[in-house]
């Protein structure tokens, strides 16, 4: 299986070589799609994860007992979606695929799964819709 | 137009173009539907075929006029009245433009109702507070923070749309409206100097739609007749009130509904002018005037639409009539706050001619994409609305991403509503009391100085 989190680090973990532990011993292939990580700060990283559902469930153990919190992108993105009026602005900034809009509906579409974090939605809402958990 | 007679030679011709169009050789075609014929696949052309050179490809001898489509407001209301009406959305008129001729569009559809739900700056209402005892006269004036204009009389005010309060810049004129038709209750604070006739010189209150003597949302500029696509060719994001703008091309945005557009559906005003009744944010409105910058000059393309924005309309409507679902504030990224209003127009198809412009389709409504990098965001292309809605479009050798900034979804609701209301006989239709100018140009303004430009 293969998904995407974000990885939150605490201050405390944020030098450890956590990505290379991952690889190495629980045999997974990690993608690093955008991170934020400065020495004796939190820092933040969103990966692409591919391995069995077991050998997940093993990393995210390694990762709590590290005070490391792996959340998925799904939960990491937030939108307001019963106040949207599906005017499109917010398909104008994301480039991941994420948000889309078109015929026949012309609703919008918000497919999770495609979100790369690059948060320009944020901004990109008229209405203020959406919130990114990641960093600050 | 109408074929009335043909030679022998020709006469096989088009009877192969009869039968080719499954329609029987004794009724008599308009131009258009032969123009489609002899198009075939390519229809519509993006030169519509002159009406000689279709007399010559069909080797007709004669193409003549025959007794015109008319229809008058009072004939298409009694219709109205007795249940027949046909009324349509722009949108499904224009899926009929593609089988029908406007002369069999004229004859089966009675009215067409179009629709917008845009962000439109130019907005604001006028509201009369009431007075207090004793009295003020109102001079400096904030309702939630946000400042209102009080250069009025002692208890108006004017809530303009894009004002902001000093305290938060996402917040302003926009969100007093869509609280005050929501029903929600907003901090009014007020300052006057004192006058023997108003001796008061604060007051504070809660004020909400029930409580103020009228709220009137009179907008100077709605509804604008097409808009230019926004691009940019810049290496910086430019965030603007055509939305973010990715650097080097990275996006297009637009800003009409296109084929569903009101102003694009009667594009020369024949059926819109001061007091047509119009679908104002849930309420019913009327148009009060031209809007502010109305241009009748834009270059238009070859089926006589403008290829920019052209026409505008001053619409007024009782914001307490009005439904929170059809407006709403909004905060567009370092530009500052605006108001998406809905609009809908029901256009009554008189004649041909109007059927004609109301079957009209995305692929022959163009816009000119203009790059916001450069000064005075010069055009740099045009576009079909088929193209931007169609998601990416070609520029500059390079697969560019378009995104709407209007709502097609609730500019369709309206639509659909306003066909209920207009078959049920609650929204009639008259002519305009007046029509709105047939020229007008808009002037720029030469500054003094550098203004803060160096």
């Amino acid at each position: 299986m293969k998904e995407k989190y974000v990885l939150e680090y605490t201050e405390d973990v944020v030098d450890e070589p956590i990505i290379y532990s991952l690889i190495k011993h629980f045999d997974i292939k990690v993608n690093i799609l955008r991170a934020e990580i400065s020495p004796g700060h939190e820092g933040s990283m969103l990966v692409e994860i591919e391995s069995t559902p077991e050998r997940i469930e093993e990393a995210k153990a390694f990762l709590s007992e590290r005070s490391v919190s792996m959340t998925p992108i799904a939960q990491s993105l937030g939108f307001k979606a019963e106040e949207c009026i599906h005017c499109g602005a917010c398909t104008a900034a994301c480039f991941s695929g994420c948000l889309t809009i078109g015929a026949p509906d012309w609703t919008l579409h918000v497919d999770r799964s495609k979100c790369t974090a690059c948060g320009l939605c944020v901004p990109a809402c008229p209405l203020g819709l959406f919130t990114l958990k990641f960093g600050n | 137009m109408i074929v009335t007679n043909y030679d022998m030679h020709a006469g096989r011709r088009v009877k192969t173009l009869y039968r080719d169009l499954s329609i029987a050789p004794h009724i008599l075609y308009s131009y258009a539907t032969l123009a489609r014929a002899l198009c075939g696949a390519r229809w519509p052309p993006r030169t519509a075929p002159k009406r000689t050179a279709l007399q010559g490809l069909l080797g007709l001898t004669e193409v003549g006029r025959l007794k015109m489509v008319h229809k008058t407001y009072d004939e298409i209301n009694d219709r109205i009245a007795r249940g027949e009406a046909v009324v349509l959305t722009a949108e499904e008129v224009a899926r009929m433009g593609e089988e029908l001729s406007p002369a069999e569009i004229a004859r089966k559809v009675d009215v067409v109702t179009t629709a917008t739900f845009g962000a439109m700056c130019s907005s604001g209402c006028f509201i009369n507070f009431g007075h207090p005892e004793p009295g003020i006269r109102m001079e400096s004036i904030t309702l939630n923070e946000v400042p209102v204009f009080g250069g009025l009389a002692a208890v108006d005010a004017y809530i303009g749309a894009t004002e902001v309060s000093p305290n938060n810049p996402r917040y302003g004129g926009a969100h007093l409206i869509e609280a005050l038709v929501k029903g929600d209750r907003l901090v009014l604070e007020a300052r006057g100097k004192g006058t023997d006739c108003y001796p008061r010189r604060t007051v504070r209150a809660e004020i909400s739609k029930e409580t103020v003597n009228e709220v009137t949302m009179v907008n100077p500029r709605n509804a604008y007749q097409n808009y230019p696509a926004a691009t940019n060719s810049s290496s910086r994001i430019l965030y603007t009130y055509m939305g973010m703008l990715l650097p080097k091309f990275g996006n297009v945005t637009y800003s009409t509904s296109g084929e569903l557009s009101p102003l694009l559906n009667d594009p020369e005003l024949r059926t819109i002018g001061v007091g047509t009744r119009v679908f104002l944010a849930g309420a019913q409105g009327f148009v009060t005037w031209n809007g502010t910058q109305f241009n009748t000059e834009k270059p238009r393309n070859e089926w006589g639409l403008p290829l920019g924005n052209a026409r505008t309309l001053m619409l007024t409507g009782d914001v307490k009539k009005m439904d929170p679902a059809f407006l709403k504030a909004a905060y567009f990224e370092r530009y500052g706050v605006t108001l998406f209003v809905g609009v809908g127009i029901p256009i009554p198809v008189l004649d041909e001619d109007l059927a004609r412009r109301v079957s009209i389709s995305n692929r022959q409504i163009e816009t000119t994409i203009c790059d916001y990098a450069l000064d005075g965001h010069p055009g740099i292309t045009r576009a079909s609305y088929a193209e931007l809605r169609s998601g990416a479009l070609t520029l500059h050798g390079k697969r560019v991403r378009t995104a709407p900034l209007s709502s097609l979804a609730k500019a369709r609701e309206i639509a659909e509503l306003l066909k209920v209301q207009v078959a049920s006989g609650s929204f009639p239709l008259a002519p305009p009391a007046q029509a709105l100018p047939a020229h007008a140009v808009v002037r720029g303004l030469q500054p003094s100085g550098s203004g803060g430009l160096e």
